[in-house]
């Protein structure tokens, strides 16, 4: 047991530290006029790039953290200015003040793109990108991955139409290849890229078996919280020695609370399911509308999506790199889009093994992709489970949406209602 | 089905020809649609903005253009959260209370909103509903291989509706009813550029949505005979600013609103329904027809702002479009809660600031109903330009 002291709280001490240098990396890349590449959260490239020394920078985690330090007002009004309508995505608008800024951000300077590359998964990304093409006339690549056609419908390898998928984004993959060949006037190593492919399976297998132990009574992390540290990891060193490293150790102090019985929090009550975006603008006060109550959140389709699907644990064929390389973008990327569009099958199952009480959804003015669907696929969850369920909006950016006083008397009702239907129950 | 399913139009004089077809375009609970049906006919219905129909067509099923309506969202409403356009919900409108049944429901991934429509479509009705998934990276040497493949699952899933096989025969075949149709909608396009006093810009735009209401055989027979009677129309030329209009590629604007605008400007080019004259010049028959159909998709076509291709940097599309057209000035516009219209907003007046060419921005939703305040603003836009 003297170890507990060691263990208990590693993974956000050090997924802390980490998240605290990649930004110093970031700033020093931008203080010496190094090259940098844009990327999103859903289809980062990460390991390809890696072969290419390629410093990621991913705009999306930059906005929030202009959010986070309640700073985001000044970027969107700014951006407001430049002519950007309040009604798109916040986190284009604090990057484009980030930019109008030369890279002036709370937690250092980002430098500008390179290159930039971005997948279909968010439709704001390709127009997001745009914005970067008119601003700095640099190479900009669209991996597009075609998703799940219809409901229940998804094709796997070997179907003609799952081919025709897999065969495009390899083509593609060949193609961003060359790309950043060109633009860092690096060979392409595929030794390395095998390298970075094997961390990201132990990442990958990590993030899986870090998801699962959540099952655990009491829950051994908080999937609001905690879990937006360890995507923070996740994104930023995925394909890396440090990624891989921080995600075993991940593991093992999961697996150790578990088997102690130590929980995310003392009096654990209600355990819940997040879906949507965080409420960034008020991110503690939002978690504690509902932690103290004693509920806390065991799984959130945040972390399925923001974490490009890979928590799902795609692993990658070590003997065929590229192909493998462009099955699994293809594979988790897709899944990354399922959990948004085609999640109530998936919430439903998830109740009875996390012994979910209710399910919060949240969707964001900011983001069409992720909250158009809530409404409706809640209405489908409550047809298939007799589970509870709560439906707030605000926004991930954006103050001027986000009204504290009306959250909280939402998840007071829904608290109250969890506690009458506990009540009857035992009756 | 060779029996006509708008035949309100027949042998009537112009004028009365385009009210009646007024009266169709405007008239939300859709007859021909029902009368395809109860002629037994299938129905393919496809949201915005661009769909190889020729193969719903090749079938012997109708192509709908779901393009949402101005209606009340009495039952769809509680389907969606708030901060979003109104054509994803009336459009889930028309199919929820059955006002236009389908057999099959076809969405894209045009945008963030629109790509969870089948999604949410597929839950709450019985027949199939699919996402069509046209290629975001058209600069990919790959891409007319994929979209090939992906309009030959399509096709394998029309295919199921209609219980039949299509032949590249019967494709051919729609393909050159849909080349006559795409010829002659630049014909009426043509007629709006070089002498916008035959026809005003919401007669235009009445003749050319008809294309999503009726068999494109048909909508053929309209423009060609309209056409010619139009050309000959006596109207006298007027003191009016030719303009484009741009932001009527998904949602569109009410007729109204492009009734207040003609009654001020020329609209000499526009994007309204757009993906209706998506495909430039005529879709090749030699050869296989999807790849054609692929081909064309990507290498022959208009832009918007949904679409990404680095070839078509959308702002220099627009000063193109208005070069072109030798607009004097633009109408920007976008729907309301539309983001990749509002994103576009920024580099198009940017543009046209650079380029010095006049704009008024303004905004829409299909539903709105008074255009007082905007028809003012818009007439002093006009005034600033016409005596400066």
């Amino acid at each position: 047991m003297t170890q507990t002291p060691d263990i208990v709280g590693r993974g956000n001490r050090d997924g802390s530290a980490l998240f605290q240098k990649w930004f110093t990396e970031v700033n020093q890349t931008a203080e010496t006029g190094g090259q940098a590449a844009y990327v999103f959260v859903m289809g980062s490239m990460a390991e390809l790039l890696r072969v290419f020394d390629l410093p990621i920078v991913m705009p999306e985690i930059n906005s929030l953290q202009t959010a986070v330090r309640r700073v985001a007002h000044e970027y969107l009004n700014q951006a407001e200015d430049y002519g950007y309508s309040p009604d798109i995505c916040g986190y284009v608008k604090a990057d484009v003040a980030v930019q109008l800024r030369h890279g002036e951000h709370p937690m250092g300077r980002i430098p500008p793109p390179s290159l930039a590359v971005l997948t279909n998964a968010c439709n704001t990304y390709i127009k997001w990108a745009e914005i970067w093409e008119r601003m700095y006339h640099i190479p900009i690549f669209t991996l597009d991955i075609p998703g799940t056609r219809a409901r229940g419908k998804q094709t796997w390898p070997g179907e003609s139409d799952f081919e025709n998928d897999r065969k495009y984004v390899l083509a593609q993959v060949k193609e961003l290849i060359t790309v950043c060949e060109g633009v860092t006037g690096k060979k392409f190593d595929i030794d390395r890229l095998r390298e970075t492919l094997q961390y990201a399976n132990v990442m990958s297998r990590g993030w899986r078996r870090v998801l699962e132990l959540n099952q655990s009574t009491p829950s051994v992390f908080n999937a609001l919280t905690d879990g937006t540290i360890y995507l923070g990891v996740s994104n930023g060193f995925r394909g890396t020695y440090e990624g891989a490293k921080y995600f075993e150790d991940l593991v093992e102090e999961m697996e150790f609370k578990a088997a102690q019985g130590i929980g995310t929090m003392t009096d654990e009550k209600y355990r819940l399911v997040f879906v949507g975006v965080p409420c960034y603008p008020i991110f503690r006060r939002f978690n504690e509308l509902f932690s103290e109550w004693g509920g806390t959140f065991v799984n959130s389709t945040y972390l399925w999506f923001a974490a490009g699907g890979v928590a799902q644990g795609y692993e990658y064929d070590l003997s065929r790199p590229l192909e493998s390389f462009a099955e699994g973008v293809l594979i988790y990327v897709r899944n990354a889009m399922d959990s948004m569009f085609y999640q109530e099958q998936a919430l439903a199952q998830m109740i009875d093994p996390f012994h979910v009480d209710g399910v919060v959804y949240h969707p964001i003015k900011s983001c069409r992709t992720v909250s158009t669907g809530l409404a409706d696929n809640r209405r489908a969850l409550m047809a298939s489970r007799d589970i509870a369920s709560l439906f707030i909006e605000s926004d991930m950016m954006d103050r001027r949406v986000v009204s504290e006083a009306q959250l909280k008397n939402r998840a007071d009702a829904f608290f109250e209602g969890l506690a009458s239907r506990r009540l009857a129950v035992a009756r | 089905m060779t029996e006509s399913i708008f035949y309100e139009w027949h042998n009537r004089s112009l004028d009365d020809a385009i009210y009646e077809c007024r009266e169709l375009f405007e008239d939300t609970t859709f007859p021909t649609v029902k009368r395809w049906r109860e002629r037994g006919g299938k129905i393919v219905g496809h949201f915005q903005v661009n769909f190889p129909e020729e193969i719903v067509h090749a079938a012997g099923l109708l192509p709908f253009k779901v393009r949402g309506a101005p209606i009340d969202t009495v039952q769809s409403d509680s389907h969606f959260g708030s901060y979003l356009c109104s054509i994803l919900k009336t459009s889930l409108e028309l199919a929820l209370s059955n006002t236009v049944p389908l057999d099959m429901f076809v969405s894209h991934p045009i945008c963030d909103a629109a790509r969870n429509l089948a999604a949410i479509w597929g839950r709450n009705v019985s027949y199939p509903c699919q996402i069509l998934y046209l290629p975001q990276n058209p600069n990919s040497p790959h891409s007319v291989i994929y979209l090939r493949g992906e309009y030959d699952r399509l096709k394998r899933s029309i295919e199921e509706i209609s219980g039949e096989a299509i032949t590249n025969d019967a494709l051919r075949n729609s393909i050159v009813v849909f080349n006559e149709n795409r010829l002659l909608i630049r014909e009426l396009y043509e007629i709006k550029k070089d002498t916008p006093w035959l026809i005003s810009a919401d007669e235009a735009y009445v003749l050319v949505a008809l294309a999503g209401l009726i068999p494109r055989e048909e909508h053929n027979d309209v423009l060609r005979t309209l056409l010619p009677q139009i050309r000959t129309r006596e109207k006298r030329t007027q003191d009016k600013v030719r303009v484009v209009f741009e932001g009527g590629f998904c949602e569109q604007p009410p007729l109204d609103l492009i009734r207040a605008i003609a009654r001020s400007c020329y609209v000499v080019d526009d994007d309204l329904l757009i993906g209706l004259r998506w495909l430039l010049e005529d879709v090749s028959l030699d050869g296989d027809p999807l790849t054609n159909l692929a081909e064309a998709y990507l290498e022959r076509s208009s832009y918007s702002p949904v679409q990404h291709d680095l070839r078509k940097p959308k702002e220099k599309m627009l000063l193109a479009r208005i070069r072109n057209a030798r607009a004097d000035a633009a109408i920007i516009t976008a729907a309301k809660m539309c983001e990749p219209g509002l994103e576009e907003q920024v580099a198009y007046t940017r543009a046209l600031d650079e380029a010095r060419i006049p704009y008024f921005v303004g905004e829409f939703e299909e539903s709105m109903t008074s255009f007082d305040s905007m028809e003012i603003q818009l007439e002093t836009f006009v005034e600033n330009i016409l005596f400066s």
